[in-house]
C-alpha cells in the first residue's frame, strides 16, 4: 500500500464571487522510500498540494490517506498530531526560531510530542550528527551560514523519525554550491530509505529525483517516472528523460 | 470535475492523537525566556500590576490601621456595653402629661439597681457647666460632672495620682475633685512647657467660684500612636541634648484623638457635692430655668434633683437588646409611662465605624481594582503586539506539530507569568509603600499589612493575568499555519 494516496483532491477558494481552483481533481500515490519532486511555476498549485500532503491544510473535495490514516476531514488537533509524528518540513527560509539555539530548535517537535528533556537532547544531538552540525549545537541560527541553517532545519525535520519529509524550495535561498550540498544531503537521506518530497519551481533541481510531477493550473500536467524505466537514479543532475515525457527546459 | 474516486479499502479514520500534554514547566520556562528577551518592555508591562497590587495591599493596610485606631478609641470610652440614658423632650402625643414628667432622677438609679438584672453598673451623672480657675488662670473643661465613684470604671478612668473620692466624700458632699491632665496643663502648666510634671494634689481649684480641693489626677490618656510618637520625640530630644521636647499636640485638631482629649479634659466631683453646691436653690435665683417648664415660678426654694444622664453597663453585648428592653420597662414605670428619656448606645458609633471602614475599603478597593484592570489592559496590549511580531514563530511551531491548545497555553502562560511576577514584586513594593505613607504622618494610625490582603491582591493579579491573556491567546491559536509561515 502506498504511503500517501491522493484521490480526486480539489482545493477551491472563493474570492469575491469567483471560484478559484487551486487544485483540481489531483490523484497521486507516493510509495515509502520514494524521492519525488513536485514542480511547477508559482501559482500553479504546487504549494497548495504540499500543504495538503503535509497536513497543513485539508482538501475541499477528495480523499487523502497518509500512512493508513484518512486525513481529509481530520480535526485541527489530529492534523497537528500528524504533522508532529509523521511529517517533517524543510522550508526555503529555514524557519528556525531565532531566540533558541540550534539544538533547542531541533528539540522543538519533540516538545509537542511529550518527549522527556534528556531523551529530547539525546535525539536532537543524534539528528545534528546526521547532518554534521554537532559542533554548532549551542549557536544561535543567526550565527550560522545559510547552508548550516538549512542543515539544522533538516535535522529538525528528521528528529521525530517522520514517515515523509517535505522540502519546499530548500535551496531557494542558498548559493548554487551550498544548494548542491543540500541536495546531496537529501539524496543521501533518500538512499537511507527516507521518503522525501521536493517542491520546487526549478526543473534542474527537480532533475535530481527519479520521479517528477509537474503541476500546472492545479492539475498534474506531466508525470515523469524514471523508476518505471528501470532507472532508480537519473544519470546526472539535470538529466531529462525520454523525449515526449520530458519536463520543459529550465527557463 | 471527475467522478468521486473510489474509497481505498484498508484505511482507518484519522486516529485520535494520543495528545501528550506539553510539559507545563517547559512552557513556563519558554515564557520566562520570552519575558527576559524583552526585559524593559516586560518591566513596563508589569508596572501596572505592581502598582495595582501594592496599592491594594497598602490601601487595605491603611484601612486596617484606621480600624484599629477606631476600636482603640471605642474601648477608651467604655466599650460597647455602655448605655447612656438621656432626657429627651416629651413626645407630642404625651404633651398633655408634660407637667408630670419628672426627668431622670435618683429614683431611676435605685430602681435600675434593684430591678435590672442585666445591668451590672449604674452611674448617675450631674453635669455642671463650669469654668474653673486656679493659679490665676481659667479653663473650661469639657466634662465637669458630679458622679458616683463608680464612674471611674464606667468611663475607663484610672487614678494615677492621689485617690478617687469615695462614698463617704459623696455622703458628706465634700468639696473635693479629681481632674484630668488637660485641666492641670491649662492651670498649672504642661510637663512639656515647664519641664517637669506638676501633680497639683491638695491644691485649691475654683469651679464656678466654689473652692474645691484636688485629691486625685488621672494619667495622661493618649492613643498608642501618640504615645509612641511622643516617646520617640522625647528620646530624640534627649539624644540631641535639648531640655524641652517639641510641644505636645494635645490632640484637639485630630478627629481620631478627640476621645482622648475629651477624657483628659474631665473634672469629677461627688454627685452630692454637685447637687448641693450647684443645683439646690438654683430655682430661687432663676425661677423657671431649672424647674419643670410647667411648674409655676413660685419663688419657693426647690432644689432641682434631676440628673443630666445615666451611664449604664450591660452584662455583655450579646444581651444588649434584652437589657435595653429591661431598662426601658423599669424606666417606663418610674416615669409613669411618659417617655421623656432616650437611649444612646455605642452600637451606633461602632456601626458608623464599620460603615466608614467598609466605605473606605470599597473605594480603596475600587481604585486598586481599576489600577489592576489598567495593568491587565497593558498586559493584553503587549501580548497582542507580541503575537503579531511572532506570527512566524507560531507558524513554525504549528508546522512541527503544536496544536491550537499548545499555542493557546503558551501565550496564556506568558501573560500569567508576567502578572505573577508583577504581583510578587507588587507585594514586596507594598511594604515600601506602607513605610512611605507611615513616613509622611508617623502619628497617624500605623497601617497594618495583613496576610489575607496580600493573598487577595496576589490572586487578583493572577486572575488579571489570565483574563488579559485569553484574547491574545485565542488570536494566536487561531492563526492559520500556512498564512503564518508565509508571513514576513
Amino acid at each position: 500500500m502506498a504511503l500517501v494516496e491522493l484521490r480526486g483532491v480539489s482545493k477551491i477558494y472563493h474570492l469575491g464571487g469567483e471560484e478559484i481552483r487551486a487544485l483540481d481533481n489531483v490523484s497521486l500515490d507516493i510509495e515509502p522510500g520514494e524521492f519525488i519532486s513536485i514542480i511547477g511555476p508559482s501559482g500553479s498549485g504546487k504549494s497548495t498540494l504540499m500543504h495538503i500532503l503535509g497536513c497543513l491544510d485539508t482538501p475541499t473535495r477528495g480523499t487523502i490517506t497518509l500512512d493508513g490514516v484518512m486525513v481529509q476531514d481530520a480535526s485541527p488537533r489530529q492534523l497537528a498530531a500528524m504533522r508532529n509524528r509523521k511529517i517533517g518540513f524543510v522550508f526555503q527560509f529555514f524557519n528556525l526560531l531565532p531566540k533558541l539555539n540550534v539544538v533547542q530548535n531541533v528539540e522543538l517537535p519533540m516538545i509537542y510530542s511529550g518527549v522527556s528533556g534528556r531523551e529530547r537532547r539525546e535525539k536532537a544531538m543524534a539528528a545534528l550528527e546526521a547532518v554534521d552540525l554537532v559542533n554548532r549545537a549551542k549557536h544561535r541560527p543567526s550565527q550560522l551560514s545559510g547552508g548550516q541553517q538549512q542543515r539544522a532545519a533538516i535535522a529538525r525535520a528528521l528528529v521525530n523519525s517522520p514517515r515523509i519529509v517535505f522540502a519546499d524550495e530548500p535551496t531557494g535561498n542558498l548559493d548554487s554550491h551550498t544548494g548542491e550540498a543540500i541536495l546531496g544531503l537529501f539524496r543521501r537521506l533518500s538512499t537511507e530509505g527516507r521518503t522525501i518530497v521536493l517542491v520546487t519551481h526549478d526543473p534542474e533541481i527537480a532533475a535530481v529525483t527519479p520521479r517528477r510531477i509537474e503541476i500546472r493550473d492545479g492539475r498534474i500536467a506531466q508525470h515523469v517516472d524514471l523508476t518505471l524505466a528501470g532507472l532508480d537514479r537519473p544519470p546526472r543532475p539535470g538529466f531529462v528523460a525520454e523525449p515526449g515525457t520530458a519536463a520543459p527546459p529550465a527557463s | 470535475m471527475s467522478a468521486a474516486p473510489s474509497q481505498p479499502p484498508a484505511t482507518s479514520r484519522a486516529e485520535p492523537p494520543a495528545h501528550a500534554a506539553v510539559n507545563l514547566w517547559t512552557t513556563i520556562g519558554a515564557g520566562l525566556r520570552e519575558i527576559w528577551a524583552h526585559k524593559f518592555r516586560s518591566l513596563l508591562t508589569m508596572l501596572g500590576i505592581i502598582l495595582g497590587v501594592s496599592s491594594l495591599v497598602a490601601m487595605s493596610a491603611l484601612v486596617k490601621g484606621m480600624e484599629k485606631g477606631a476600636k482603640e478609641a471605642l474601648v477608651a470610652i467604655g466599650g460597647l456595653e455602655k448605655v447612656r440614658v438621656e432626657p429627651q423632650n416629651v413626645p407630642p402625643e404625651q404633651l398633655h402629661l408634660l407637667d408630670q414628667a419628672v426627668g431622670i432622677t435618683m429614683n431611676d438609679v435605685y430602681a435600675l439597681e434593684a430591678g435590672a438584672s442585666l445591668v451590672t453598673r449604674v452611674s448617675p451623672e450631674m453635669r455642671v457647666p463650669a469654668t474653673v480657675s486656679a493659679n490665676g488662670k481659667r479653663f473650661r473643661p469639657f466634662i465637669c460632672n458630679g458622679v458616683w465613684p463608680v464612674a471611674l470604671e464606667m468611663s475607663e478612668h484610672v487614678i494615677a495620682h492621689g485617690r478617687m473620692f469615695n462614698e463617704l466624700d459623696d455622703e458628706m458632699a465634700r468639696s473635693v475633685c479629681v481632674i484630668g491632665t488637660a485641666t492641670r496643663d491649662e492651670l498649672w502648666g504642661a510637663p512639656e512647657d515647664v519641664g517637669r510634671e506638676i501633680i497639683p494634689l491638695g491644691e485649691t481649684l475654683y469651679i464656678n467660684g466654689v473652692p474645691f480641693t484636688v485629691i486625685g489626677m488621672f494619667p495622661h490618656y493618649e492613643s498608642e500612636q501618640d504615645r509612641k510618637a511622643r516617646e520617640l520625640a522625647l528620646a530624640q530630644a534627649a539624644a540631641a541634648g535639648t531640655q524641652a521636647g517639641p510641644a505636645r499636640d494635645r490632640g484637639r485638631g485630630r478627629r481620631g484623638n478627640f476621645i482622648f482629649w475629651l477624657k483628659n479634659a474631665t473634672i469629677y466631683m461627688p454627685l452630692n457635692t454637685a447637687w448641693m453646691k450647684f443645683r439646690s436653690g438654683m430655682s430661687l435665683a432663676e425661677p423657671g430655668r431649672w424647674g419643670s417648664p410647667g411648674t409655676p415660678a413660685t419663688g419657693v426654694i426647690t432644689a432641682d434633683p434631676r440628673l443630666s444622664n445615666l451611664e449604664l453597663k450591660v452584662a455583655s453585648v450579646d444581651v444588649l437588646s434584652d437589657a435595653l428592653q429591661q431598662i426601658r420597662n423599669i424606666l417606663m414605670s418610674t416615669h409613669k409611662g411618659i417617655e421623656d428619656f432616650n437611649f444612646r448606645t455605642q452600637e451606633d458609633w461602632a456601626e458608623n465605624i464599620n460603615l466608614f471602614i467598609r466605605n473606605a475599603r470599597m473605594s480603596g478597593g475600587l481604585i486598586a481594582a481599576i489600577s489592576l484592570l489598567v495593568g491587565g489592559i497593558g498586559i493584553m496590549n503587549i501580548m497582542l503586539a507580541s503575537i503579531s511580531e511572532r506570527v512566524r514563530e507560531i507558524g513554525i511551531r504549528k508546522s512541527v506539530g503544536a496544536t491550537t491548545g499548545d499555542i493557546f497555553v503558551q501565550i496564556l502562560v506568558e501573560s500569567v507569568v508576567i502578572a505573577v511576577l508583577g504581583g510578587l514584586v507588587g507585594l514586596v513594593t507594598s511594604f515600601g509603600l506602607v513605610q512611605l505613607i507611615g513616613g509622611f504622618s508617623p502619628t497617624d494610625n500605623t497601617p497594618i499589612i495583613t496576610a489575607p490582603a496580600m493573598l487577595l491582591a496576589f490572586s487578583f493579579s493572577v486572575v488579571v493575568g489570565i483574563l488579559a491573556g485569553i484574547l491574545p491567546a485565542v488570536k494566536a491559536a487561531r492563526l492559520n499555519p500556512i498564512q503564518a509561515l508565509r508571513y514576513e
